[in-house]
């Protein structure tokens, strides 16, 4: 072996081989990308948000595109935790080896609790994400993730019935995330994952109507990297737990970038929509990037461009 | 399979008002059943451009496109020998293993492309093709003589009537007699075609979607099986399996 820059990261307590991990709701439950290329590539994903019961999610159109990103309101759609532990995950056993990241989403506290209980369980689950922000439902999602005090008792809830370790996912859409992420820090959060798409419209000329059935959806793709970049610097400096970067990332030199504002990981989202080979081109390309740059073990640089 | 491949623009040119034909030289052997269709990455847009596919061989495609919005005039200012990102392969295509022996193919403005593929597959396999082609007006009819050549008995309708038969698709439809229908068109044409039909059939839908390869649930329709992906599990569904009282929300 050639001294290759070193990519393996640590992340509250799971060792990964390196720190790319697609991002829920951009990459199913895995299936439909292992049918392109071995998925064992990655350091793990996070899979489609799930909650407790089945849901359909809203009305189409679902899908707007903006300027270097789009708007989705899909809403949650996913099979239920159920289907996901009895379907899901004996299929994906089959083409991934690593630990799956659980993504969960709820409409009350005592959902992503009895939801995350079901899923420590699951000895293929390495780690829970709490979805508090998502833009796309009504009286859940992002309402629990905007409120300091409504973040901390959802981190609390879904600690008490889980032994792995749990990662909040918060909103770009909370007055201040520096706040939120420290309330769920003090409430034993692991990990904080951020940013979730901002909430975003676009209108058709046409029909002079939204374009989107739900109006509103969010956004996400190249155009909110600097917003999330910012966050993640923000929340750096307000939490010692790590923080799994994501929001428009799609090359490794924002990979790079990110773990220099605070990362620990990184997740990448609608890169994967545009380009479903997005993560692997970014894993082979990252060697090189880092030898450009002079780095030759990735998690000397995480929280990088903070002075002192 | 879906794989993802660069191809040589050979042409596009315009055929009809709108209506663009583009010639692609690439590998489209993961193309396999008509109805399927490709998605186009083009410079300074961020999704792709689903494209149903009208034709391929091995070693090229033809894509015929109306101008709709952005991302299809950028497409229709391209050259020859310019490249393009294509995914290739995606969605389930029409099941020509149901098409009894007289398929009725009906289509209306921008889903008549996919049926030159559809035709051409029926016509090898034996079958007696009929199509019913509908458009607004004359300078918009496109695909009749292709389709004549390749064996189908055409009838073309236009809603002015400054060409073919004076009406609607479906006003051509009724008093014909076919085994099986296949049909590609926006959806009101579905609610009417619907009410005159005489068997079963396969519809194909369109969305707009995110990824057009089954990731993103962008695409959704709830379906007699369930809720499936209009990329993915479709665009074709038959059509016992389609709810059409959540289309009509």
């Amino acid at each position: 072996m050639t001294n290759s820059p070193d990519m393996k990261i640590s992340l509250c307590g799971l060792e990964l081989d390196n720190p790319i991990i697609p991002a829920s709701g951009t990459f199913g439950y895995g299936h439909e990308f292992a049918e392109l290329y071995d998925i064992n590539v990655l350091g793990s994903f996070s899979f489609k948000g799930t909650t407790f019961e089945p849901r359909f999610g809203n009305a189409t159109p679902r899908i707007a595109e903006c300027p270097e990103g789009m708007l989705n309101s899909i809403g949650l759609q996913n099979p239920g935790v159920h289907a996901v532990i009895n379907e899901e995950l004996p299929k994906l056993e089959k083409c991934f080896r690593k630990k799956v990241i659980a993504n969960v989403g709820g409409f009350s506290v005592d959902e992503y609790a009895k939801t995350s209980e079901l899923l420590n369980a699951c000895d293929q689950v390495g780690m829970i994400e709490v979805n508090i922000s998502c833009p796309n439902v009504h009286n859940g999602g992002m309402s629990f993730g905007t409120d300091p005090a409504a973040a901390a008792e959802v981190t609390r809830a879904v600690k008490a019935v889980t032994t792995k370790p749990v990662v909040m996912k918060l909103s770009p859409n909370a007055a201040d995330i520096a706040a939120i992420a420290k309330a769920c820090e003090d409430a034993g959060a692991d990990g904080i994952s951020l940013i979730n798409t901002l909430l975003g419209m676009r209108i058709d000329l046409k029909t002079r109507r939204p374009i989107l059935a739900n109006k509103m959806g969010g956004y996400s793709g190249r155009a909110v990297f600097p917003v999330a970049v910012r966050m993640v610097y923000q929340v750096y400096e307000a939490v010692k737990i790590p923080i799994i970067g994501m929001g428009g990332i799609s090359s490794a030199a924002d990979v790079i970038e990110m773990m220099l504002a605070g990362a620990a990981a990184v997740q990448v989202g609608a890169a994967n929509l545009v380009d479903p080979f997005a993560c692997p081109k970014i894993i082979k390309e990252l060697p090189g990037v880092m030898r450009n740059y002079g780095i030759n073990k990735l998690t000397d640089i995480i929280g990088g461009a903070h002075n002192g | 399979m879906l794989s993802q491949n660069i191809f040589t623009i050979t042409e596009n040119e315009k055929i009809a008002d709108k209506t663009f034909r583009m010639e692609l030289s690439g590998d489209a052997s993961a193309i396999v059943r008509p109805g399927q269709f490709v998605n186009i990455k083009l410079n300074g847009f961020f999704l792709r451009r689903p494209i149903s596919v009208c034709d391929c061989t091995g070693s090229g495609l033809t894509l015929i496109y109306k101008t709709v919005g952005a991302g299809t005039e950028y497409m229709s200012t391209l050259h020859a020998g310019e490249k393009l990102d294509l995914l290739v392969g995606l969605g389930n295509g029409f099941d020509t293993s149901l098409s009894g022996d007289s398929p009725l193919l009906i289509a209306g403005g921008g889903g008549v492309p996919p049926m030159i593929n559809l035709t051409k597959r029926l016509i090898s396999e034996g079958r007696r093709v009929q199509c019913v082609i509908g458009f607004n007006t004359a300078n918009e009819v496109y695909c009749e003589r292709e389709l004549r050549k390749l064996g189908a008995e055409v009838i073309v309708t236009t809603a002015d009537g400054s060409y073919g038969v004076k009406g609607f698709v479906t006003d051509a439809v009724r008093g014909l007699a076919y085994s099986f229908f296949y049909t590609c068109g926006p959806l009101p044409m579905y609610k009417a075609i619907r009410s005159v039909v005489s068997s079963a059939g396969q519809y194909s839908f369109e969305e707009r979607m995110g990824c057009g390869f089954g990731a993103c649930m962008g695409c959704s329709i709830k379906t007699r099986q369930g809720a499936k992906r209009i990329c993915k599990d479709g665009p074709v569904f038959n059509s016992e399996d389609i709810i059409w009282e959540e289309l009509e929300k």
